[in-house]
């Protein structure tokens, strides 16, 4: 027997509840009877989109009478590729016909549909969609193969053994007999379940490593896409919301009369953040929130600003913080040293601004209610609704849509604007659906933002000119403290807050990292697109370069001596700067101008990327990134295309926030409410993107948010290499760039 | 009552003449191809064309185009620029999480009709009002490159 087994892939973990759940933290899902037990409950048979009869064969696959193959995914589909990756899983063991597949969000169920790296909990985040299905897809889809091979043997009185599968055909050469899927669904569909199946040798493959089409590209081209935004229900309203203007602000009144007198609007109702107006179409609604007048009490109210807390903090780095990481003498390392460098970065609050604004419909149903939503965290979203109606978990049905964009957003913790919506829908008794649509400002300004951080770093470079000691201290708020995910924070420390720092993998014999979570900033934090590494790599990596210069060294060169016990590291390292040109000397750029290369790799959600950055500077301090050589090991690459278009995101993505990324408080107001305050990466702004993938055996790892953390720092390292600085704070400053 | 024409058909709306095109397409028509991103053309998501020329719907009042003819994202394959767009997204796989493309489409549709050879600057100047929080740029770009090349084998044709 060939069981899958998933490997331990997951340094994360949910421990503490959320309304009772216990959120687990799975060191090692091997696939055996009990995760079998859970792939083989049948979803409901529900008709094909052509109304044919389909057949459940387990959790995760359906076969129609017309050979639609449906997939069920447990993942939100948010722009990543999960769909299109998690149906090849499938549909390569199953050996199905591509054309015939399609796929299906699954309802909130954890029972069925948990993620297998979160314990009990259903959601998708920290890019392990593809890793934690790898072994469960593969069995869902090698057992049903193995269901219809049982059921063509019978039919056909022949031994199974002499059974071959290929695209969704089922055949018996001797005979010259064959059926296809849909023939064999109802009869496959009885078969008992074997646990014991071989799966593919990767050689086998057919699907997985080559280029399928994304299986959402045509109906995102045409309009048809159903996002939480397209969401008509009958008798719905659409709920636009007054907010507070600073964060722990409290309604003390409001007059809603004006707002009640506007066309369309049906009614105005306080909930716990704010004031709702509900009419019958959004601009309605919009134009009612605009007529309400409001008085807040902003006596307890969060009042500084960006400058103020980046002030607090710099102070509270000069004190040691709680140990992250301890490894060595390091004291001793900076009493000898020959050279100490010192260095320190500022990273600012970064807004999610998905495309999508944050939006949800809610109804409430005889059974509970129902919800529509880019559904990222079902069970924490199940639990928080059922409390602000008062009904079981298992109650809330839950509809996954796309999700146009989330970068962590809809992942919420604390589910604000799900809570919200349900909170409408309360107030109004249940009377209608309700849509809730935040407008493009109440998104930005509404919190849950990348943390600001201050990193102070300190080098010690020995007198035979190595890198002897490394001291690295952190000060930001902890994501995890205080929301129900607190269970994951280990003496204090907020393991996101420090990864990537903590696990630093350079060979430095003597090295300390602290980290200070002040929980006096009231500002609401959360994951942004590669979590703790969106800041721990730019530091890291840019200071790595700073301590490169100090002695003497190529950063890569120095990179490759500090990793001998990190092949996979070092191989992407390698090839990036092997295709990058790296030992070729960069082309001039037109006069008065500077140009520079610059490296930087990082590992985050165990893959392994390495980047490196071309950039010009021009004499005004104005930056260019002209091209960037990617390279990529995220184990078995399940669809290169994805991972390549994945990476060319991802570089864009990082970019924008490097460029102009800065969620900036005024005496606590959020100054920025749109994208004319909060630029986002334009097309003529986007560098020339090249990836490479390394070949790999090893099992497929996350690839949405990997690729984010090595940009900023490589670009960093470009504009030192040109201009000898190397910028201190994020976003980029023309006045910090300027010769 | 405000009149319009949209993909060929009269529609007659009662909505308050402010009313965005936007708003009146997605929760009047249940036209929901064009997406809210920003209600200040500021990103693109809302882009229609009105005669032809790529509009912002979200600022655009229902008044300011009545009788007018409106094109949206679900009527934009009547064409055979529009076709030659879509098709050409779909080979590449440029869509990610696709809440920008209608309007990135509609854009990159009124580049072609009006030059069926842009140049990448070219595409810049079209597209630079386009936001792609995703950054699927650089196939947008080859997209545009791919349509222009299926466009110019069917004239030779």
């Amino acid at each position: 027997m060939n069981a899958p087994v998933i490997e331990n892939l997951s340094r994360r973990g949910f421990l503490q509840g959320v309304g009772g759940l216990t959120l687990g933290f799975c060191i090692s899902a091997p696939l055996g009877p009990a995760a079998l037990a859970r792939i083989a409950v049948a979803p409901a048979t529900k008709g094909s989109p052509r109304g044919a009869p389909t057949f459940g064969f387990n959790a995760f696959l359906r076969i129609g009478s017309d050979d639609t193959v449906t997939v069920i995914s447990k993942h939100l589909e948010m722009g990543q590729g999960t769909y299109t990756g998690l149906a090849t899983i499938l549909a390569e063991e199953l050996d199905a016909d591509w054309k015939a597949v399609r796929v299906e969000g699954a309802p909130a169920d954890a029972s069925r549909y948990n993620n297998l790296f979160w314990g009990p909990a259903q959601g998708t985040g920290g890019s392990t969609a593809i890793a934690n299905s790898w072994g469960q897809l593969r069995a869902a889809g090698a057992t049903a193969r193995a269901m219809l091979v049982a059921a063509a043997a019978k039919r056909w009185q022949v031994p199974a053994s002499e059974i071959t599968v290929r695209d969704g055909v089922v055949m018996h050469a001797a005979s010259r007999r064959r059926a296809r899927f849909g023939e064999l669904a109802e009869a496959a569909a009885q078969e008992k379940l074997l646990i014991d199946v071989a799966l593919k040798k990767p050689s086998e493959f057919r699907l997985v490593g080559r280029h399928a089409r994304r299986l959402d590209s045509a109906d995102k081209v045409n309009g048809k896409a159903q996002f939480t935004q397209d969401v008509q229900l009958p008798g719905m309203l659409v709920a636009v919301v007054a907010h507070a203007p600073r964060f722990g602000a409290v309604l003390r009144g409001f007059d809603g009369a004006a707002a009640k007198r506007v066309k369309g609007v049906a009614d105005v109702v306080q909930i716990p953040s704010g004031v709702a107006v509900l009419a019958s179409d959004t601009w309605s609604a919009k134009k009612g929130r605009d007529a309400l007048k409001l008085d807040w009490d902003e006596a307890k109210a969060f009042k500084l600003g960006t400058d103020e807390i980046l002030a607090k903090y710099r102070e509270l780095a000069k004190k040691p913080g709680l140990v992250a990481h301890a490894s060595g003498d390091v004291d001793a390392a900076f009493a000898k040293a020959a050279k100490v460098i010192r260095a320190e970065f500022d990273f600012p609050y970064l807004a999610h601004a998905a495309m999508e604004p944050m939006n949800c419909v809610v109804r409430r149903t005889a059974e509970g209610c129902e919800v529509w939503n880019g559904e990222q965290l079902h069970t924490g979203d199940q639990y928080a609704l059922a409390a602000v109606f008062g009904l079981k978990a298992e109650q809330v049905k839950i509809n996954m849509l796309y999700a146009g964009g989330s970068f962590g957003r809809r992942a919420n913790t604390r589910s604000d604007y799900v809570v919200e919506a349900a909170n409408i829908v309360k107030a109004i008794d249940g009377r209608a659906p309700v849509k809730l649509v935040w407008l493009r400002e109440d998104d930005m300004r509404g919190g849950y933002y990348r943390p600001l951080f201050h990193h102070a770093l300190e080098a010690a470079i020995d007198a035979e000119g190595r890198l002897a000691g490394w001291r690295h201290r952190l000060v930001g708020q902890s994501i995890l403290k205080g929301s129900p995910f607190e269970g994951m924070v280990k003496n204090g420390i907020d393991a996101v807050s420090v990864e990537g720092a903590a696990n630093l993998p350079y060979a430095i014999p003597n090295m300390r990292v602290d980290l200070h979570s002040p929980d006096d900033i009231a500002v609401p934090v959360l994951w942004w697109r590669s979590v703790g590494s969106s800041h721990t790599a730019y530091s890291t990596e840019v200071f790595l370069d700073q301590a490169a210069k100090a002695m003497g060294k190529d950063p890569v060169a120095l990179r490759l001596e500090l990793l001998a016990k990190h092949p996979r590291h070092a191989a992407v390292l390698r090839l990036a700067a092997e295709k990058a040109g790296w030992d070729k000397p960069l082309a001039p750029g037109k006069p008065g101008t500077r140009r520079g290369r610059g490296v930087a790799v990082h590992e985050s959600f165990h893959s392994y990327v390495a980047e490196v950055a071309e950039v010009t500077v021009a004499a005004d301090g104005t930056l260019t990134v002209d091209r960037v050589v990617c390279a990529v090991d995220c184990g078995i690459a399940v669809n290169p295309d994805n991972v390549r278009s994945q990476v060319e995101g991802a570089v864009g993505f990082a970019l924008s926030a490097a460029l102009y990324g800065e969620i900036a408080l005024k005496d606590g107001v959020v100054t920025a409410g749109n994208f004319d305050a909060y630029p986002i990466l334009r097309i003529n702004e986007m560098p020339k993107v090249e990836v490479h993938i390394v070949p790999s055996p090893a099992d497929p790892t996350g690839i949405g948010e990997p690729p984010v953390p090595p940009l900023a720092p490589a670009v960093a390292n470009a504009i030192g290499a040109a201009t000898g600085r190397y910028p201190g704070r994020l976003p980029f400053r023309a006045e910090d760039l300027k010769v | 009552m405000v009149t319009l024409k949209v993909n060929g058909k009269p529609r007659q709306l009662d909505v308050s003449p402010d009313t965005p095109l936007l708003w009146a397409l997605r929760d009047t028509l249940q036209l929901t191809g064009t997406k809210y991103g920003c209600g200040q053309a500021l990103c693109g998501a809302c882009n229609v064309h009105v005669d032809g020329v790529p509009t912002r719907s979200c600022v655009t009042p229902v008044s300011a185009v009545a009788g007018r003819s409106i094109t949206t994202i679900e009527a934009v394959d009547a064409g055979r620029v529009g076709r030659a767009v879509q098709e050409a997204w779909r080979e590449l796989d440029v869509v990610q999480c696709g809440y920008c493309q209608s309007g990135q489409i509609m854009s990159a549709v009124a580049l072609l009709a009006a030059n069926r050879k842009p140049s990448d600057a070219d595409i810049d100047n079209a597209m630079a009002g386009n936001l792609c929080r995703c950054a699927t740029y650089q196939r947008i770009r080859a997209a545009i490159h791919e349509a222009a090349r299926k466009l110019g084998k069917e004239k030779q044709a």
